[in-house]
C-alpha cells in the first residue's frame, strides 16, 4: 500500500533540519518523510483490529519529526521505518467507527495492565513500551509494526480503540486525542488550584500558546477544574477568539502574558520576573523560551506544566531553584482522579468535551494523503494562516 | 519687531508645509483654494537682563507684600517648582527656575531663614532624575539642599505626608503636601509656555494627593473644557480655581512666581523648523534634506537621543510674582500676546504634526497613548472660542504611532494598551470600569514612588486629556502610524496625506475645507 512512511536516514534529517528553518513544505520535500509503498504489516496477533482511517491529524510532535527536530530521546523507544499518525479516528472492517487512543500500553504488548481497568497510558514503569509481541514504539505512528494514521490502513490493538456512533462526526472525533492530551494537562493545574481556593486565594492558571493543545487544555481547564482564573497568551486572532469562545477568562497576545498575569496576581515586576504570578501555567508551545516565560510568570512554589513537547533545550533554572518551582511533564493521557475524588479514563473526558465545545470547528483544512506536502506547510504555518488543526482526509472519494 | 501670527489661505503657488512626523518631518501638499494654514507668531523679545527682572517682581510683587517682608529667621519656607514636563523642549541653562529659586534663596538668607525645603512639585508625573533636578534647578541648588534631604520631589502617594486643607462648596477635598501646608510661606516657580498651566494649577496638581486629584481629572470636566487653554470655560480649571479658593481662604501663604518664554524653540541646525516655508533659504532646504534623509535610517533610539537632547534657546517674555490669581491673570496676558491669532469661523478638517514630544514623555518615548493626548488633548485644545475643526468633523494627524513604550517611566501605560484599549476608548466607560485597579496597583503605586514611573491611573488622565476632542470630532485619522497601534487607539489609519483627505471625504464630503495648524511654534486660535 501507499503510505507517507519516515525512515531512519540520517542525511534526510540533517536536510530537513536545514531547510525547515526556511519551509516547512521543503522539509516535507526533501526530509525523512516519503509517500511511498511500503511493506503492509502483519496482523501483530490476537485483539488487534484493521482500522482504516478516515481522518488523521497533523500533530506538533508530527511537525517536528518531518522538520528533523525531534529528540534523539526517542531514539530507544521508536522502531524505524514508521507511519506517522496518531490523531486518527478510523473504522473497522465491519464499518464501526473508532477513535484510536495511539499509546501502546500493557495490554497491547501482551502483559497485563499495571491496576485493573488502567487505560493505555497508566503505569509507572516504561519497559513494556519496548517489550512485548512488538517491536519498541511508544504509539500507533512511531511503531513499525502497527502502521500508523497516515495510510490507508493500520493494526490498532483493542484496548486502543473507543467506538463511536452516528452522532459524532469525523471532523469532531479526530479532536479526541489532542483533546485528551489538553485536558490531561488541565487537570494537572487541580492540585494548586484546589489548594489556592482551599486558602481563599483567586487560583489563577495561565496558559502560554493556543494551539490545538492550547485550547484544549483550555477547555479542560474551563469543564473540569472549577474556579480557576484562565489567562490565556495566544499569538493569533483567530486563536484569541476561539480561546474565549472555550472558557479563557482573559485573552491576550502572547507577549503579552505575563503582564496580564501580573494584573490578575496584583503582583509586582521584578526584572524579568513577576513576583508573584499564576499558580499554574501550562506551556503549550514547548521552545525554552516559552518554558523561561512560563517560569517567571508562575509565583513561588507553582507548577509549570510542559504540554508541548519541548525537545532539546537550554535554560536558566536559577529562578526554578530560588523560587521551588515545579515543572511537570503533561505526555498524553491515561487515568484521571478528579478533583470530587472520581476516577476517569482521560479519553472518556475528552470524548464528553469535543461534544460539549464543538471541536469540529478547530478543524481548519483536511488534505488528501498524496497532498501532505501543502498539508505539512499549512499545519506548519497554522496559526499565523488563522487555522488550528489539519488533518489528512482518508474516506473514500475524498 | 516680531510678525504676529497670521492665517495663510492656501493656493496653486503655495509651497509644501511641514508636518511633524514624531522623530521626523515631512512637507505635504494641502489642497489649493480649500486649505488654509495657521501659522504662530514670531517669538516676541526677550527680557535682556532676567536676573534683575526677577529681583524685581520679588520685590515689587502684585497684591501682597515684598517677599523679604514675608520672610523671617523662624520661619519654615517651601520652595516648589514646576517638574520637567515643562518646558518643552526644555530650555537651555540656566533655567528659569533656577533663577527664580537662587533670587529666593538669596533674600531667604538675608532673612536669617534656616528652614528651606525645595520641592519638586510634580503631582502623579514620573520622578526627576538627578541629571533632570541639575538642569532646572542648576548644580548649586542640587550640591547645597539634595545631600541634605531638603531638596525632594512630592509623592502623591505619601499620606502620612499629605495633609488635607479643606473641602471646596462642590465637595472637593483639597489634600497638599504636608511640609508645604504647614509652610509659613510657600513660593511656586513656574514656567510658563502655554495658557493651561501656572495659577492655581500649580499647587492643586503639583502638590496634591490623587485624591484631591480625582475631583477635576474626570472624563466629564475634560468633556466639558472648551478649551483647556481657556479657563474661563474649563470644568477642570474651575474646579481648581474653586480649589485655589480654599488655599486662599485655609491653607498656607502663597507667593507665586511666573515666567512666560517665546516660541523661540528650536536651535541650529533645527532652527528651519521655525520659519514659514517660503521664507526658507537654499541652507534651510539643504538642512531640511539631510536632515530627513538621516533621521530616515537612524534607529528610534538614536533618533530620541538626538530630538531630547535639544535644548531651546527661548527667551522670557515677562516675569510676575505675588498674589496667585493677580499673577496669572498677567501670565495670561503675556501668554496671549505670544500665542494668539485670530481666526474666521471653523473647517471640515483640521490637520495637524504630532511632535516627538508632549508633557509626559521628557526623555521617553512618544508611546500610542501619548499620541491621542498630544493630538486630541493639546493640540485640538488650542483654541480659544470654537475649536478649528467644527463638530463632527475629521482630524488628520501624523506620526509614526509605533507601539512603543518606555518601561521604566510608563509600565501602566502598557497594560492600559494591553487590557484597557482593547476594552474600550471611552473615557467615561474605562473610568468606571478600570480606573480605580490601576490607582491602586500596588506595583505602579510602588515604582511611582521609588522609580521613575508616571503614577498607575496617569494613562487614563492623558486619555482623558483628549476626552473633549474624541467626543467632537466624527473621525480622526493618522497618517504614517503603524495601523495595528492606530486603530487600537480608536482612530484610522492612513498612508499618505492624500489617502486620509480620501478617507475623511467620507464624513464631510469632497470639497472639504481644510485648517493646519503649523507646528512647531505654539499657537492658540482665536476662533470668531
Amino acid at each position: 500500500m501507499k503510505a507517507l512512511q519516515i525512515r531512519r536516514t540520517p542525511t534526510r534529517f540533517g536536510m530537513a533540519r536545514v531547510v525547515s528553518a526556511v519551509s516547512a513544505a521543503g522539509a516535507a520535500r526533501v526530509g525523512p518523510l516519503e509517500y511511498r509503498s511500503v511493506d503492509e504489516p502483519a496482523r501483530p496477533g490476537e485483539g488487534w483490529h484493521r482500522v482504516h482511517t478516515r481522518l488523521a491529524g497533523i500533530c506538533g510532535s508530527d511537525l517536528a519529526l518531518v522538520g528533523g527536530h525531534a529528540s534523539l530521546y526517542f531514539e530507544n523507544w521508536v522502531t524505524f521505518p514508521f507511519v506517522p499518525g496518531h490523531e486518527v479516528v478510523g473504522q473497522l472492517d465491519d464499518g464501526t467507527r473508532v477513535v484510536l487512543e495511539p499509546v501502546l500500553g500493557h495490554e497491547a504488548r501482551g502483559f497485563a495492565p499495571p491496576f485493573p481497568g488502567a487505560a493505555p497510558g497508566d503505569g509507572d514503569d516504561y519497559a513494556h513500551l519496548v517489550g512485548g509481541t512488538l517491536d519498541p514504539g511508544i504509539q500507533t505512528g512511531f511503531c513499525c509494526a502497527t502502521g500508523g494514521g497516515w495510510g490507508p490502513w493500520f493494526w490498532a490493538h483493542e484496548s486502543q480503540l473507543h467506538r463511536i456512533d452516528e452522532s459524532m462526526p469525523d471532523e469532531r472525533a479526530v479532536l479526541v486525542e489532542p483533546f485528551a492530551a489538553g485536558i490531561h494537562a488541565a487537570l494537572l493545574a487541580a492540585p494548586h488550584v484546589d489548594a489556592a481556593r482551599a486558602g481563599s486565594t483567586a487560583p489563577i492558571v495561565a496558559v502560554l500558546g493556543a494551539g490545538t493543545m492550547g485550547l484544549a487544555a483550555v477547555a479542560g481547564l474551563r469543564r473540569y477544574v472549577p474556579g480557576a482564573r484562565i489567562v490565556v497568551g495566544a499569538r493569533y486572532t483567530r486563536q484569541r477568539e476561539l480561546a474565549r469562545e472555550l472558557g479563557a477568562d482573559v485573552v491576550v497576545g502572547g507577549t503579552e502574558l505575563q503582564r496580564a498575569v501580573r494584573r490578575e496576581a496584583g503582583c509586582h515586576v521584578i526584572g524579568g520576573q513577576l513576583s508573584s504570578g499564576a499558580h499554574v501555567t501550562i506551556d503549550a508551545v514547548g521552545s525554552a523560551s516559552s518554558i523561561a516565560d512560563c517560569l517567571a510568570m508562575t509565583r513561588p512554589r507553582g507548577r509549570v506544566v510542559l504540554l508541548g513537547m519541548p525537545a532539546d533545550v537550554t535554560l536558566d533554572l536559577t529562578g526554578l531553584w530560588h523560587r521551588e518551582t515545579e515543572l511537570k511533564g503533561a505526555y498524553t493521557y491515561g487515568t484521571e482522579t478528579l478533583p470530587d475524588g472520581t476516577s476517569v479514563a482521560t479519553f472518556d473526558l475528552a470524548m464528553e468535551t469535543v461534544t460539549a465545545v464543538r471541536a469540529e470547528r478547530l478543524l481548519s483544512a483536511t488534505y488528501r494523503i498524496d497532498d501532505h506536502v501543502d498539508a505539512i506547510a499549512h499545519a506548519d504555518a497554522a496559526g499565523r494562516r488563522g487555522a488550528v488543526k489539519i488533518a489528512f482526509d482518508l474516506r473514500e472519494g475524498s | 519687531m516680531p510678525r504676529p501670527g497670521f492665517v495663510l489661505d492656501v493656493d496653486r503657488s503655495t509651497p509644501p508645509t511641514l508636518f511633524w512626523r514624531g522623530e521626523g518631518f515631512s512637507l505635504e501638499r494641502l489642497p489649493p483654494d480649500r486649505s488654509r494654514i495657521i501659522y504662530p507668531p514670531e517669538p516676541l523679545e526677550g527680557i535682556e537682563n532676567l536676573t534683575w527682572a526677577i529681583r524685581q517682581a520679588l520685590l515689587h510683587p502684585i497684591d501682597m507684600e515684598p517677599l523679604p517682608a514675608l520672610l523671617r529667621p523662624d520661619m519654615r519656607l517651601t520652595i516648589c517648582f514646576d517638574d520637567a514636563s515643562l518646558s518643552l523642549p526644555k530650555m537651555q541653562r540656566p533655567d528659569n527656575r533656577q533663577r527664580i529659586v537662587e533670587a529666593v534663596l538669596d533674600l531667604a538668607a538675608d532673612a536669617g531663614v534656616d528652614d528651606v525645603h525645595i520641592i519638586a512639585a510634580l503631582g502623579l508625573h514620573r520622578r526627576m532624575h538627578e541629571y533632570e533636578l541639575r538642569h532646572v534647578l542648576g548644580d548649586r541648588i542640587v550640591d547645597a539642599f539634595l545631600p541634605r534631604g531638603t531638596l525632594y520631589q512630592h509623592d502623591a502617594e505619601d499620606y502620612e505626608n499629605l495633609t488635607v486643607i479643606g473641602e471646596t462648596d462642590h465637595g472637593e477635598v483639597v489634600e497638599i503636601n504636608k511640609r508645604a501646608a504647614e509652610s509659613d510661606l510657600v513660593v511656586y516657580a513656574n514656567v510658563n509656555q502655554v495658557a493651561m498651566d501656572g495659577g492655581w494649577k500649580s499647587l492643586t496638581t503639583g502638590l496634591a494627593s490623587y485624591r484631591c486629584l480625582s475631583f477635576h481629572h474626570t472624563p466629564e470636566a475634560l468633556q466639558n473644557t472648551r478649551s483647556l487653554m481657556d479657563r474661563h470655560h474649563s470644568a477642570l480649571h474651575h474646579s481648581i480655581w474653586r480649589m485655589g479658593k480654599v488655599l486662599r481662604d485655609s491653607g498656607p501663604k502663597i507667593f507665586q512666581v511666573e515666567t512666560t518664554i517665546n516660541t523661540d524653540a528650536f536651535p541650529s541646525p533645527f532652527d528651519f523648523l521655525s520659519k514659514r516655508e517660503w521664507e526658507w533659504t537654499g541652507r534651510d532646504r539643504a538642512l531640511y534634506l539631510g536632515a530627513t534623509k538621516s533621521l530616515k535610517r537612524a534607529p528610534d533610539t538614536l533618533k530620541r537621543k538626538i530630538f531630547h537632547s535639544i535644548e531651546a534657546p527661548y527667551r522670557t517674555t515677562s516675569v510676575q510674582a505675588g498674589f496667585t490669581e493677580s499673577v496669572h491673570e498677567r501670565t495670561l496676558e503675556n501668554v496671549h500676546a505670544q500665542h494668539l491669532v485670530e481666526v474666521e469661523g471653523q473647517t471640515d478638517i483640521l490637520t495637524m504634526g504630532i511632535p516627538f514630544i508632549c508633557p509626559y514623555n521628557p526623555e521617553s518615548i512618544m508611546n500610542p497613548v501619548l499620541v491621542m493626548c498630544m493630538g486630541l488633548g493639546y493640540l485640538f485644545n488650542m483654541y480659544r472660542g470654537k475649536p478649528l475643526v467644527r463638530e463632527g468633523g475629521v482630524v488628520i494627524m501624523t506620526h509614526p504611532t509605533y507601539a512603543d513604550f518606555h518601561p521604566v517611566h510608563h509600565p501602566s501605560y502598557i497594560d492600559f494598551y494591553e487590557q484597557v484599549l482593547t476594552d474600550t476608548t471611552d473615557p467615561a466607560e474605562m473610568a468606571t470600569r478600570w480606573e480605580k485597579q490601576y490607582a491602586e496597583d500596588e506595583w505602579y503605586r510602588h515604582l511611582y514612588r521609588t522609580s521613575y514611573a508616571y503614577h498607575g491611573v496617569h494613562p487614563f488622565y492623558a486619555w482623558y486629556w483628549g476626552a473633549h476632542g474624541q467626543q467632537h470630532a466624527g473621525k480622526v485619522i493618522i497618517v504614517g502610524g503603524h495601523p495595528q497601534a492606530v486603530r487600537r487607539i480608536g482612530f484610522t489609519p492612513a498612508s499618505t496625506l492624500n489617502d486620509a483627505l480620501e478617507i475623511a471625504s467620507d464624513v464631510v464630503g469632497r470639497s472639504a475645507t481644510i485648517s493646519h495648524l503649523h507646528v512647531p511654534g505654539v499657537l492658540v486660535a482665536d476662533v470668531k
